[in-house]
């Protein structure tokens, strides 16, 4: 995969809060990382880690007024986001920045045909009017693999399955050729073997068209087929950044290690797994110190005071945990 | 982990030869049959005292539709389940409800599968009332130890399942399951809908159960990972049909159906060295009202033959006698 040096996007110590009758909810709690071009990065947690949260602050969708991203920057080359009005973002999204979601069914709209949802899209580019724009949409859909395109446009989702559906967003999400797209659990839904196509339709697009792709997800098996760097979160919070193969051979922070022994594994066999006791903390109650600390076997006293600060554990690989120093 | 019952011992269920057809009809009022879905189209497999026997598939393969005529949700069009021998075809009432009592089930869902009116104790202790006529103080000395045993406190018997997360509230319908000492329990998807480190808490439970009561499980999952985890045996779906079945090792290890290796091939790795030998299947599952001729998987089979378009394959031994494909390449 081709990478450039510059970043294309760059995440600084974001900071969404939501508020509610209970109190302040942390749900993204100082999170920085960077995206390089035709970089692929996974975001893994579990859910309440923040992971959702965090892409829908890239995207300026935090759901108002509870939420409310209170600090931090979100730089797409070199501009901030954060700054942006919400009409400028309008246009950012599906220009420069779009997304793809878990359930195809909810993020297509059932009374249009996916012809129509596609020119949409389309449109939004300044000079993109008139009669080419029927064949650019048959285009992108043939682009995602879909058999028929020609007649296939005039189709409503209800009369696609789940994998052409997730497609044809797939289609929408390309279609105003995006530096960044972020996938949130974007294969979730779909069966296995229709997944691996899809998994592998993304990275041929991303391979045409130099895309950088950010994964969401809770999936260890799409980071390791996927990704080229993996941020694993906790409660709101990024405890460890590394290079894919990094992170599988030395897990450096004891969450990531435990999550990665819990996961049933096809390839051999397991005589037991390893199970982490306990749950995810309430984002309103966090700990103060670790958050992991209640959960973590090798927690002492230091890690229930304070936040570990980030340690550096080999090349590009970055830990929160006191254990590492 | 096979307790010392599980040995040589014959199926505690048998589902022979199982059909379950729906008809698709047309019009409002007179409903006229048009059409037949096959969800499940002869199947035949058996479960062990102490087992777990799994039935892997994408969704449409009727892998839920087999689970439900086992919990008497469904009637078989055709085709037998006999219990301990015994057909359930030809049950009366009192065999109803011993069966009823013998196998439970535990759901994908516990968001959905526990009355949220009614507190966890009540929950668990209502088949022990109905079914086993115990006395109240009976009942919650029983309860008291279920809960001990799927790792909850005594005093959280007094909530309601809201106040639970979702690998306590799965705990909760296991007890539930447990509490009328059953012979087998159904798990449909019961780790699916839960957090990645919760999943192993649930599955080493459900293990740690079968070890120490012997229970047998029938488990439908559709994550590779999690049936080599859990099963003893596994039956391989596809279109209402199992295509392989074989004892867990040996399936893992050699898969010989298309379609089986392309669904170990389609499952993500574990690692991000390890490389597979890809069979990206091209196209989707076709439609059960109108599944192709021959061998319903030949349509996206990388190795179909002329012969498979004409002629459905039958499930037969290979070198392996306790291995079973039905496929014209062996």
């Amino acid at each position: 995969m081709a990478q450039g040096h510059a970043p294309v996007l760059e995440v600084q110590d974001l900071r969404t809060y939501f508020y509610t009758r209970t109190g302040v909810v942390k749900a993204v709690d100082g999170v920085s990382f960077s995206l390089k071009e035709g970089e692929t990065l996974g975001v893994v947690g579990e859910s309440g880690s923040g992971k959702s949260m965090t892409a829908l602050s890239i995207m300026g969708l935090v759901p108002q007024p509870a939420g409310k991203i209170v600090g931090g920057k979100v730089l797409l080359e070199g501009e901030d986001l954060l700054q942006k009005t919400p009409a400028e973002m309008q246009h950012i999204r599906g220009q420069k920045l779009c997304m793809i979601l878990q359930d195809p069914m909810t993020s297509l709209n059932p009374v249009y045909t996916v012809g129509n949802q596609l020119i949409e899209t389309l449109r939004l580019k300044p000079g993109n009017r008139g009669r080419g724009i029927k064949e650019r949409a048959i285009e992108l859909l043939s682009k995602v693999k879909i058999a028929a395109p020609e007649a296939r446009i005039g189709n409503y989702p209800h009369q696609m399955s789940g994998g052409m559906r997730q497609r044809v967003v797939g289609a929408i999400a390309i279609a105003g050729a995006p530096k960044v797209l972020i996938a949130d659990e974007a294969t979730t839904s779909l069966d296995a073997t229709i997944q691996y196509q899809y998994l592998q339709l993304l990275r041929e697009l991303q391979e045409d068209t130099g895309l950088s792709i950010i994964f969401i997800t809770h999936d260890f098996g799409i980071v390791a087929k996927m990704c080229d760097r993996v941020a694993v979160m906790y409660a709101g919070r990024l405890v460890e950044l590394a290079p894919v193969r990094e992170l599988f051979n030395k897990p450096a922070h004891p969450y990531t290690e435990a999550l990665m022994r819990s996961v049933p594994n096809v390839d051999e066999e397991v005589d037991h797994l390893y199970a982490i006791e306990g749950q995810p903390p309430a984002l309103d109650k966090l700990p103060t110190g670790c958050s992991f600390a209640p959960r973590c076997p090798y927690a002492f006293e230091r890690c229930v005071q304070e936040y570990p600060s980030s340690v550096t554990v080999g090349e590009s690989h970055y830990a929160h945990c006191w254990k590492l120093l | 982990m096979t307790t010392a019952i599980a040995a040589a011992t014959e199926p505690i269920i048998s589902v022979e030869n199982c059909q379950k057809y729906f008809p698709v009809t047309s019009g409002l009022v007179l409903r006229k049959a048009i059409g037949q879905v096959k969800a499940v189209d002869g199947v035949t497999f058996h479960i062990k005292q102490g087992e777990t026997y799994s039935l892997v598939g994408e969704s449409g393969c009727g892998k839920t539709t087999t689970a439900k005529m086992v919990l008497l949700v469904e009637r078989p069009t055709a085709g037998s389940i006999k219990f301990r021998g015994k057909d359930l075809a030809t049950f009366r009432s009192d065999d109803y409800k011993e069966y009823r009592s013998s196998v439970q089930a535990v759901f994908q869902d516990p968001w959905s599968s526990l009355n949220p009116r009614m507190r966890v104790g009540h929950i668990i202790m209502e088949p022990l009332l109905t079914n086993k006529k115990l006395s109240r103080n009976e009942a919650k000395e029983r309860l008291a130890s279920l809960l001990q045993e799927v790792g909850l406190h005594q005093f959280q018997g007094d909530y309601y399942p809201h106040e639970f997360s979702g690998g306590q509230r799965q705990r909760i319908a296991i007890a539930r399951a447990l509490s009328l000492e059953p012979n087998v329990i159904v798990l449909d998807e019961p780790v699916s809908a839960l957090d990645v480190s919760i999943r192993a808490q649930i599955m080493n439970l459900l293990r740690d159960l079968q070890e120490r009561h012997g229970v047998s499980y029938l488990l439908i999952a559709h994550n590779l990972a999690t049936v080599r985890y859990m099963s003893h045996h596994v039956g391989v779906m596809y279109l209402g049909k199992i295509v392989e079945e074989a004892p867990t090792r040996e399936l893992f290890t050699n898969p010989m159906h298309p379609y089986t290796k392309a669904l170990i091939s389609a499952s993500l790795p574990s690692h991000p060295d390890i490389q597979r030998e890809d069979i990206v299947l091209s196209g989707e599952i076709p439609s059960p009202l109108n599944p192709p001729k021959g061998c319903a998987f030949h349509p996206r089979c990388p190795f179909a033959m002329d012969r498979c378009s004409q002629e459905m394959p039958v499930l037969k031994a290979a070198q392996n006698p306790e291995h079973a494909v039905s496929c014209h390449l062996f």
